[in-house]
């Protein structure tokens, strides 16, 4: 409907998706939490939820072919993750990269699934929020751990280096664990999922443009669309990555704090 | 619509957040969270212990059982080493009993034997010395009857008649 209108009235040339594409109108009135993006991400969790109640209700020794489904993604985040990488004392993470990794998994395969095609996490607020609980949980673990004055300080000054290298690691070290850390981890999120959205809305908006061009052009618009196709398994890599990376950066971030020494 | 246009106008700047969508975010990833923690995890948990008890169980029982087989195993070669030890000590025996009795039987039969023997001889003896006595009262009174009958005198003197018999079995012996 948008793109039916846009095209109509710029009179008919090709306009490249923008940014302007992620700014959904909001689906009841002026409402602003009616927008797609939020009903997405209230979807997600009522989904992810659902299923993992349903999946997980019985708890069988023996497994389900649903209860298995379940557990083998719960097994992975527990074990590959969380256990891993936090080695001893992992088990009270768990709940919290578990909701992390299906919250970023789903949300993030809205992108290519049909009539949803909406990846939640193209829209920078989540992967802020989603970046600032790594941050309040990994700052908060690393506190209680060492007490907050040895842990700021073995931040600021990391044990077993040079005086004098101080100067250079110091604002380094502070930089990457206050400001480096958290904005990384949201934008890289964020990039992936709108630069993947930007690239499939490229292809099929543009085959789709080509359809409506002269009989030559008509002839073209299979192979965006084919390329669109095969993009979409690329951005189905890219997403399950994504929330993989995210999920293992906030255990990685988690297990340094909870080390005695960086 | 116009919100769109717009929008695309401002030329929108994609990295500032919009304040309802970090509510939303803030509170959507909080209520998953704690239903999660709640609901999700200690039952998926749950089914783990129970599995590593299930199988730590069977490996244990399988454990005892192995054990216990071999106990079995040696108590029964105990048992059948001892058992054949027996055997051998009870053959031992028998063979040892057996001879004694063949011994002894041996011994018996040559006493019973010999004691069958002696009594052999003794009534032989007897029978012959009473054969003796009765031969020598009939020949007496037979040789008496014929010498009377001969020599016409009646001999009742019985000194005389004894002797004369004495005499003559005397003659005999010699004779023979």
């Amino acid at each position: 409907m948008r793109d039916l209108l846009r095209s109509s009235s710029e009179g008919g040339g090709f306009v490249p998706p923008s940014s302007g594409d992620f700014e959904l109108p909001p689906i009841f009135g002026d409402n602003v939490y009616t927008t797609k993006p939020i009903a997405l991400v209230f979807l997600s969790v009522i989904l992810i939820s659902a299923f993992f109640i349903i999946s997980s209700r019985k708890a069988a020794v023996v497994p389900s072919k649903l209860q298995f489904a379940g557990e083998s993604v719960y097994t992975f985040v527990r074990n590959d993750l969380a256990k891993d990488v936090i080695g001893h004392d992992f088990l009270r993470f768990v709940p919290y990269l578990f909701t992390l990794f299906t919250f970023i998994l789903v949300n993030n395969l809205f992108g290519i699934i049909p009539l949803l095609q909406f990846p939640t996490m193209s829209r920078v607020s989540f992967p802020y929020i989603l970046a600032l609980t790594v941050y309040l949980v990994f700052h908060y673990v690393g506190i209680r751990k060492q007490g907050a004055i040895k842990y700021f300080k073995e931040i600021m000054f990391m044990p077993g280096v040079p005086k004098a290298a101080y100067i250079l690691i110091t604002p380094l070290e502070i930089l990457t664990f206050f400001l480096v850390r958290p904005l990384t981890l949201s934008l890289r999120l964020f990039a992936n999922m709108f630069a993947g959205h930007l690239l499939l809305l490229v292809f099929i908006l543009g085959g789709e443009h080509l359809l409506q061009g002269v009989i030559g052009l008509k002839l073209i618009s299979p192979f965006a669309f084919a390329i669109g196709i095969v993009l979409t398994f690329f951005e189905f890599m890219v997403q399950c990555l994504q929330a993989y990376i995210f999920t293992l950066l906030a255990a990685l971030y988690i297990a340094g704090a909870l080390a005695d020494e960086h | 619509m116009q919100f769109v246009n717009l929008a695309a106008e401002e030329k929108i700047n994609p990295l500032i957040p919009h304040t309802a969508e970090l509510i939303v975010g803030a509170i959507a990833f909080t209520l998953l969270f704690l239903t999660l923690r709640k609901f999700v995890v200690p039952m998926f948990e749950k089914a783990y212990t129970d599995r590593t008890n299930a199988i730590q169980g069977g490996m244990e029982r399988a454990e005892k059982a192995q054990l216990e087989a071999q106990r079995a195993l040696v108590q029964y070669n105990d048992q059948l080493s001892k058992a054949r030890e027996e055997a051998q000590t009870l053959r031992e025996e028998a063979r040892v009993q057996g001879a004694a009795i063949i011994e002894d039987l041996r011994a018996k039969a040559q006493d019973e034997a010999a004691r069958i023997t002696a009594t052999a001889h003794a009534s032989i003896e007897a029978e012959r010395q009473q054969a003796i006595a009765s031969l020598r009262n009939e020949v007496g009174t037979l040789a008496v009857e014929l010498a009377s009958k001969i020599v016409g005198e009646a001999l009742d003197d019985q000194a005389r008649q004894s002797r004369v018999v004495d005499r003559f079995l005397e003659d005999l012996e010699k004779s023979k």
